[in-house]
């Protein structure tokens, strides 16, 4: 059965390849025009890249998601922010397919599915980083990056040893293009340093090179900045950007340093205890009343602490 | 440390493969010339089986992360398939029939690699067990596959390819070795395949693996089918090359052991660690009784033999987790990088 799936799933993704080229190149003239125009008339303009519906998840009686609604415009930087343990995580788990939710579908670019089928989430053009770190530590650099485009290669193993059939021109194809991605993320210096050797702040942008070679339509970034420095988080910022404007992919990212998130995304969902508590522009975020009392806090009215 | 190896890259060490090809040359060329017939018996042909072996191991357990107690069983698979093969199928040649015993051993690893969709490590660990005890029963239950023999134990046919007899030590060692360099060749290449980072890839990080689009239960059945190939072919090198005889109770659970040692000694996930490990499991023993022997005279026979080897062979083992996790490789790789340090900066 896990045999028959897979090459259903080959076959799935060999019928979708040419949508996704056909829908992938007029995205391409679309990052320029999302900073342009306000992002409500984007979404009347294109339909969303991706869509939640009425999302529900718990584990046991502790709600981790409640009834949340989100739309992700093609070609958008989409932040979801929150306090710590208000479901982003559990959100993109859902997304990905990690998670099953108990309520609600995902609707990815219009197809609808109860739970998203992991194993071919690849084919279908959505590629995820991981909040804790999720590298290959025995692979080189470039043999990470280089294996985020497995899903596509087709020799088998025989080929592979024997170096007949298309196995040469997948290998030679997959580390130029790893090759790309690492010099587009500035990473050329450690190409063939052991992953797990890496600090912190480069292996998670080896980490954002992996899921950025495939060119996938949807990235969904799980905190890629956190603990990092403010200096690599800025830089961090600016591959992000830097990736959307290239791949013309569309970003999800979860991030809790609001001071980044608010100058890198185009509209931002706020979580609180499992529900969407508000979903608008960064500044309209940031003047909202109750993200500021869920979340961004306010000086204290009661300065001089009386009745404490 | 980039900036040390970078410094190493420069010195003038010899390609990889050049090292490759000088050991095959004096492997091929020298030693049958000036090699005793108890250095091919006793030490060459054990060591290469085995290093075999713990190559298909290493596939399985050190590249893909899967722990496997079973290899003794699918060197048994090997070993009597071939012998069936050889003895019930007419002119099949002798190399077709190691390669059909390879393809059966094969089988019967995809079988027990079931398990390993659901389960992990120690678990998975336990469940191989069952390969081990389930074969090893089959084997002497049913005694068709050792062609009704009264005692279990058959004779191997002899060694020939294309007319050419291989019935002497030298031969059979140029048997074993060309059978080894051949599939030791093939590993080395799949390992650097994208099959063989695929391996890696769910060794260290199994989810990861599958949100990037491997195809994470195809490539754990396929590393049970190539490790136990390779495993079995090894098995047809033990009985038929080195032992000359078949027989269920030389595959036990020690041998599975043996192996495991192999690869951990010398060094996971390294297809020259396996050799390493075969060579010190190989010779430690021969070494060890001869000190003994000499140190303590008559005291020391065979059964305080036994114990001390157990015992000394343990606490190497204990002693290489802690001490050197990655082996005698990663052993050697240091000693050779100070060597030539010392050597450049004279």
């Amino acid at each position: 059965m896990p045999l028959a799936s897979y090459a259903l799933g080959m076959m799935d993704a060999s019928v979708y390849a040419p949508e996704v080229f056909a829908r992938g190149l007029p995205s391409t003239l679309q990052p320029s025009a999302v900073g342009v125009v306000p992002a409500g008339s984007i979404a009347t303009a294109a339909a969303p890249l991706l869509s939640l519906q009425g999302i529900g998840l718990s584990f046991g009686g502790v709600v981790a998601l409640a009834d949340i609604d989100l739309s992700v415009n093609p070609g958008e930087i989409r932040a979801i922010i929150g306090p710590n343990g208000a479901g982003k995580s559990s959100l993109i788990n859902v997304i990905s397919g990690v998670y099953r939710a108990d309520r609600g579908h995902v609707l990815l670019d219009g197809i609808r599915y109860g739970q998203v089928p992991t194993q071919r989430l690849a084919h279908l053009g959505v590629a995820r980083t991981f909040q804790n770190l999720a590298l290959f530590k025995g692979l080189s650099v470039l043999d990470n990056v280089a294996s985020g485009l497995a899903y596509k290669v087709r020799s088998n193993f025989a080929g592979q040893v024997l170096g007949i059939g298309r196995s040469r021109g997948e290998q030679r194809d997959s580390l130029s293009r790893a090759d790309q991605i690492l010099e587009f993320l500035d990473l050329t210096t450690v190409r063939d340093r052991l992953a797990g050797t890496l600090p912190y702040g480069l292996q998670k942008r080896v980490e954002l090179a992996r899921a950025l070679v495939a060119e996938p339509r949807l990235l969904l970034l799980d905190e890629p900045m956190a603990g990092m420095t403010a200096g690599e988080k800025s830089e961090m910022a600016g591959f992000v950007r830097a990736a959307r404007d290239r791949f013309a992919t569309t970003v999800v990212l979860i991030e809790h340093d609001v001071g980044v998130v608010m100058g890198l995304s185009d509209r931002i969902a706020v979580l609180d205890y499992g529900r969407k508590i508000a979903d608008a522009t960064p500044d309209e975020v940031r003047n909202d009343q109750r993200v500021i009392d869920a979340y961004l806090g306010v000086a204290s009215d009661n300065e001089d602490g009386a009745g404490i | 440390m980039t900036a040390i190896t970078s410094n190493f890259s420069a010195a003038p060490v010899l390609p990889k493969w050049m090292a490759s090809v000088l050991l095959l040359a004096f492997a091929y060329g020298v030693v049958p010339l000036i090699g005793s017939s108890y250095l091919f018996e006793a030490i060459l042909l054990p060591f290469l089986a085995l290093g075999l072996a713990g190559v298909g191991l290493n596939i399985l357990t050190g590249y893909a992360g899967q722990v496997s107690l079973g290899s003794a069983a699918f060197m048994a698979a090997g070993a009597f398939a071939a012998y069936n093969l050889n003895l019930r199928v007419e002119g099949l040649p002798l190399i077709g029939s190691i390669f059909l015993a390879g393809i059966v051993a094969a089988a019967i690893g995809i079988v027990f690699g079931l398990p390993s969709l659901r389960l992990k490590g120690f678990y998975l660990a336990v469940s191989t067990l069952a390969a081990q005890f389930f074969v090893q029963w089959a084997l002497t239950k049913f005694s068709w596959f050792s062609n009704e023999s009264a005692s279990g134990v058959i004779d191997a046919p002899r060694l020939s390819i294309g007319g050419l007899a291989l019935d002497g030590a030298v031969g059979r060692y140029l048997f074993a070795l060309t059978i080894v360099s051949i599939l030791t060749f093939l590993a080395y290449r799949l390992v650097s395949s994208q099959t063989g980072r695929n391996f890696i890839a769910i060794r260290d990080n199994e989810t990861a693996a599958r949100i990037i689009g491997i195809p994470v239960l195809k490539t754990k059945l396929l590393a049970f089918a190539i490790s136990s190939f390779i495993i079995g072919v090894a098995g047809v090198i033990w009985a038929f090359a080195y032992l000359r005889t078949v027989e269920p109770a030389g595959f036990d659970l020690d041998r599975s052991f043996q192996i495991l040692f192999i690869i951990i000694i010398g060094g996971l996930a390294s297809i020259r660690g396996a050799f390493f490990g075969a060579a010190l499991i190989v010779v430690f023993p021969l070494g060890l009784s001869r000190l003994g022997g000499f140190l303590l005279g008559d005291v020391f026979d065979s059964g305080v033999l036994d114990m001390s080897q157990r015992i000394v062979l343990g606490a190497l083992i204990i002693l290489f987790l802690i001490l050197e996790p990655d082996g005698l490789v990663a052993l050697w790789d240091r000693i050779r990088r100070r060597l030539l340090f010392a050597w450049q900066s004279t």
